[in-house]
């Protein structure tokens, strides 16, 4: 039968193109639990060598300190302007309402080099020295068209009738916003934080641009590591990150379905 | 209704103030930089002269890592839209209940760090990485194959980032695909093969298209993988720019080199925004 052929070869296609995105994972994962000297093959065994050395690395330790302030942050005022934004989007009418809204997309398109050099050259200008604060707003304007997107999307199910519906029962402005928008938006909010944290804990190109030798993130770290070659500490670094990265929304996935359940 | 018309420029504020205080003006200020002058001692000069570009356009070095930054955009894209569409195609047609875990796990790279999984090529293309190693090892080879620091290992590196990008958005068009159209056209005597090429493909081009306009502007731009995957040879034009603003401190040329770049990107989604329209884009990015 030649429908089967062709769809077990549709099947076995698909599965090669997996096994190209996951080889490189899965290469780092295994290599770095490798006790070997230098990180590659062959495999010598299991060891937990390079980890502990990993614990060890004081300006890593550091960079994730940075990173993880640095995401936090960009995920707090990236999706309190975002969700402002989206709720202007969706909920009202008004002149030049698409432009505006692929205007603030339109980063998405812009090569981040470029958002680099602008930020950069308008400090300069500005005379102000390279910071963390350039980071943080660096990176905002780096996250905010994906928190516009994603929120846009969760909310269009929100009814605006809901709302109404507690202001004709009697809320007032505040008990509404409390009791109906706050919780209705939650999973919303959740989303946009996940997505900026992980953007920014994730960003090399821009960040590379803005970052200085006193707040590296990790991925700056990782580059800067990778100008010697590839260390074994760098795999489990990159293992450590691969954990992480998973690991952060399965958990938010997590609590917000127990969150909604608790209501 | 209450009339209300500011609020909507109330909640759109921070977000419009933002995008135009740190993008909007210092994109300009690229392009006002890129007509100064840099003096001999490194300092910048206020000047309005086409220096700048003339320079880059000067010899054939410049711009030949502009043709090259084309060049590879094209071939990842061409890369893409093969390794792509049959994963699309198959996540559409498939009615195995393991479905939305097989998409979610396409995109789980974009959450894996793009420095680690762009540093991992090395791991496998590397003289003592999976490949050669295992090559070696089982005698089909007897010294390392050079598969590292060429176009071929940037492209592996660009292709295991763009992706997922353009599956989601062939999948996403594939999906807005009546399925009884399929039927009919099966019904009225297709074969398989007809009904995909008279009706599924034609109505996933907007995808495709969609799919090929973000991989080419990503590649474009891009600047990891020809540094950690490429040799001297494969330099793009991101390279250049971090070359001459942090690594020489010549603003004012890495403005004009930017201007360029950011100029052929608008030249080419203005044109694809003309012809087939920009929204599509983003309306996939949104299923993520």
């Amino acid at each position: 039968m030649p429908k089967v052929t062709g769809w077990s070869l549709i099947r076995i296609y698909t599965i090669l193109v997996y096994v190209f995105m996951f080889a490189p994972i899965v290469v780092v994962i295994v290599l770095s639990f490798n006790p070997q000297q230098f990180g590659s093959f062959p495999l010598k065994g299991f060891s937990l060598r390079w980890f502990v050395k990993l614990a060890q690395n004081e300006t890593i330790l550091i960079a994730f300190k940075n990173s993880l302030i640095l995401g936090s942050l960009t995920a707090v005022v990236s999706t309190a302007i975002g969700i402002m934004a989206s709720m202007a989007f969706v909920r009202y009418n008004f002149p030049g309402k698409n432009t505006l809204n692929t205007l603030l997309l339109a980063p998405i398109m812009i090569p981040e080099v470029i958002l680099g050099v602008a930020l950069l050259l308008f400090i300069r200008w500005l005379q102000q020295p390279k910071s963390f604060a350039l980071l943080v707003i660096g990176h905002v304007v780096l996250t905010l068209p994906y928190v516009l997107l994603i929120v846009q999307a969760r909310l269009g199910g929100i009814k605006k009738e809901y709302e109404e519906a507690a202001q004709s029962l009697g809320a007032n402005a505040l008990q509404t916003f409390k009791e109906v928008t706050l919780p209705l938006l939650t999973p919303a909010i959740l989303a946009g934080m996940l997505f900026s944290f992980t953007i920014s804990f994730d960003d090399i190109t821009a960040t590379l641009f803005w970052a200085t030798a006193q707040n590296q993130t990790v991925p700056v770290k990782i580059f800067g590591m990778l100008r010697n070659s590839i260390s074994p500490e760098i795999n489990a670094l990159g293992t450590v990150m691969i954990v992480l990265t998973i690991a952060t929304p399965l958990l938010a996935g997590y609590l917000s379905r127990k969150l909604s359940r608790d209501r | 209704m209450r009339p209300k018309s500011w609020k909507p420029w109330a909640l759109l504020s921070p977000a419009l103030s933002a995008v135009f205080l740190l993008l909007v003006v210092p994109v300009c200020f690229i392009v006002v930089y890129s007509f100064w002058l840099r003096s001999p001692t490194g300092a910048d000069i206020v000047a309005f002269q086409f220096g700048n570009y003339t320079k880059f356009f000067a010899d054939f070095f410049y711009p030949s890592i502009l043709l090259r930054t084309i060049r590879v955009s094209l071939e990842s894209v061409v890369l893409c839209l093969v390794m792509g569409y049959i994963p699309a195609y198959f996540f559409y047609r498939s009615e195995t209940r393991f479905k939305a875990v097989l998409l979610l796990l396409i995109m789980l790279p974009f959450w894996i760090s793009f420095i680690i999984r762009t540093m991992s090529w090395i791991n496998i293309l590397g003289d003592t990485g999976l490949i050669n190693h295992y090559l070696i090892k089982f005698g089909f080879l007897s010294k390392p194959l050079g598969m590292l620091y060429n176009e071929g290992s940037v492209l592996m590196g660009l292709i295991q980032y763009l992706l997922p990008f353009m599956i989601l958005n062939i999948y996403v068009s594939l999906e807005g695909i009546d399925k009884s159209l399929l039927e009919a056209a099966r019904s009225m005597g297709c074969t398989e093969w007809q009904a995909f090429k008279e009706v599924t493909l034609p109505l996933s081009l907007p995808g495709v298209s969609a799919g090929c306009l973000l991989v080419f502007v990503l590649t474009a731009g891009t600047y990891l993988p020809p540094m950690i995957l490429g040799g001297p040879k494969n330099e793009m034009i991101a390279n250049m720019i971090f070359k001459r603003v942090i690594g020489t401190l010549d603003w004012p040329f890495g403005s004009a080199i930017s201007v360029i770049l950011l100029g052929l990107l608008l030249i080419i989604v203005w044109t694809y925004n003309r012809y087939l329209g920009i929204n599509q884009i983003f309306k996939s990015l949104q299923g993520e």
